[in-house]
């Protein structure tokens, strides 16, 4: 009972942490190892999307649908590696990497005024017309030096958010 | 708050989620105006959603909790042999026969009494007497050690009995003392044989709980056998769904707008033999009781607490927590803000909504103040 759980040896543990550029320590790890398997409730070495949805306080945010993109079927390092930019020990140019990622849905590595619209718009919801949405940020755009044309790419939001007093930490729970 | 416009039974059944959810989200009220900054930072957002990957209270109410592993020694380890010996060859053997000896008693009592006796009032007395009895045996067919602690229920009208779910042996352990009329989700197999023949007769009422049709007749149901002066008196479970014994989610209010006197019943399992955690999804009824029948012994309190009554300008729901709160406390349990029948379906659409409204209240005002 219980020992099924607990498999990693430290090789793996320290696989996964040459992984997620040592974000996490090996407790840490052992931890999340744990946390993986409870959601992969199937067993199959992966998390699909319906799982993460099983969680009512992750399938309540309003950005869910667009990490389920990112989340779908991460096996357990690639798990890690999408949490890593939550350690305390990522700096902040991994974290506002992570910020570009979601809002770069294709990949592309620019960010248009449409991708930031459609966040805007999972944000907001039915709480604010379109018209208001494309206002507000016609409205910050031209007020930041940009228009409605401009392209963002990663060097840009740097700039834009790198003196911002960003908390972008989860704390792993250890037992 | 929005929630008093929402109709349908399901949604008015919980309190305002938003007052237990983490506002780390909701945007600072800061005197700035709103700058492209503010509009990209979606990191409260994501951090929110990160953290709820890494841990959540919903889980945890349903996680089984493993035995605490003990030091491994060459001196315990023959004792613990001897333990697995006894636990499974002698105690396991010795339990099932008592549980047979129990059934083969219960039935050979019960049919006869059921279709030979006339006399209503008789007969229904016979046949309480006798659902407890086989639930004292299948308590003693984990071997029970059950403390109860306080003023046995009695039988009259107008109150009802609600108590925090571990599994369906909470309902054994408070049948045995009283012959409790339940209200329970239907089951298969022959937990829903033994339901529909046997606890009919105490008066049990049983319902699928998803089935919304279902759940009206049910509210009938529940309101005229209160009234009945003769009803044995009325047990619900209304968190609606086995937790595990640790944390206690939200009550359904229905047990708290019939008008009576509420009964609060906390019951604690000590783990210290076994978890008595019923994880439905992972295993049957019937292994559930196979695990309780080889370990040492089922520990456990049950308080019966201070009847409660509705307070003027209360509401069933700030009833309902109020309960909630007196059986918590009592019996050492986490309170999480979640509906427990989220283990079915997914949470509504009204709690995401309502972030996006105060994230759009916030976006429009300092855009105007700009």
């Amino acid at each position: 009972m219980g020992s099924t759980s607990s498999m990693l040896t430290q090789y793996d543990i320290e696989e996964v942490q040459d992984h997620c550029d040592h974000a996490f320590s090996q407790q840490e790890i052992v931890s999340l190892y744990h946390r993986f398997c409870q959601l992969d409730r199937n067993g199959g070495g992966f998390v699909s999307a319906d799982e993460f949805m099983t969680v009512p306080e992750f399938a309540v945010n309003p950005l869910c649908q667009r990490l389920l993109r990112m989340l779908d079927g991460l096996n357990f390092k690639e798990f890690v590696a999408f949490l890593s930019a939550f350690s305390p020990r990522a700096s902040l140019q991994q974290k506002i990497e992570f910020i570009f990622r979601v809002y770069d849905t294709d990949c592309n590595g620019k960010v248009a005024f449409d991708d930031i619209l459609s966040i805007l718009r999972d944000l907001t919801g039915s709480f604010m017309t379109e018209q208001q949405r494309q206002k507000v940020l016609i409205h910050v755009l031209e007020e930041a030096g940009y228009t409605k044309d401009s392209h963002f790419t990663l060097p840009d939001f740097m700039k834009i958010l790198d003196n911002s007093d960003m908390k972008m930490e989860v704390e792993v729970p250890i037992d | 708050m929005a929630s008093s416009s929402v109709a349908g039974d399901i949604e008015l059944d919980r309190p305002n989620l938003e007052d237990y959810l983490p506002s780390d989200s909701l945007p600072q009220e800061s005197p700035r105006n709103l700058h492209l900054r503010d509009l990209l930072d979606i990191s409260p957002v994501l951090t929110e959603a990160a953290g709820a990957i890494v841990d959540d209270s919903f889980t945890r109410c349903f996680k089984s909790n493993s035995p605490e592993p003990w030091n491994w020694n060459i001196y315990l380890f023959p004792l613990w042999c001897l333990g697995v010996v006894i636990r499974y060859g002698i105690l396991f053997p010795l339990r099932g026969l008592t549980l047979l000896v129990g059934w083969l008693a219960f039935f050979a009592a019960f049919f006869p009494v059921h279709f030979l006796f006339k006399g209503q009032k008789l007969r229904s007395k016979i046949e309480r007497k006798l659902v407890e009895m086989m639930c004292s045996v299948f308590v003693a067919s984990w071997t029970g050690v059950i403390k109860y602690h306080g003023p046995r229920p009695s039988t009259r009208p107008h109150q009802v009995f609600v108590a925090n779910h571990t599994s369906m042996i909470d309902f054994i352990i408070l049948e045995q003392m009283t012959a409790f009329a339940v209200i329970m989700q239907k089951h298969p197999g022959w937990v829903g044989f033994i339901q529909k023949t046997i606890l009919e007769s105490v008066g049990c009422i049983w319902f699928n709980r998803n089935d919304l049709k279902d759940r009206e007749v049910v509210a009938k149901k529940l309101r005229d056998h209160v009234q009945h002066p003769d009803s044995n008196p009325l047990l619900i479970f209304p968190e609606g769904t086995c937790v595990n014994n640790q944390y206690t989610v939200m009550f359904k209010k229905g047990a708290f707008e019939l008008g009576c006197a509420v009964c609060p019943i906390a019951i604690k399992y000590n783990k210290i033999f076994v978890d008595a955690f019923w994880n439905s999804k992972k295993q049957s009824f019937t292994m559930h009781l196979v695990r309780l029948m080889t370990s040492w012994a089922v520990v456990c309190d049950v308080w019966y607490l201070e009847p409660q009554y509705l307070r003027d300008g209360e509401t069933a729901i700030e009833f309902a927590e109020r309960v909630r709160d007196m059986i918590a406390a009592r019996a050492g349990l986490k309170k999480v803000p979640w509906d427990g029948y989220l283990k079915h379906n997914r949470p509504s659409p009204k709690h995401t909504e309502e972030k996006q409204r105060i994230f759009a209240d916030s976006v429009l005002r300092r855009l105007e103040e700009s």
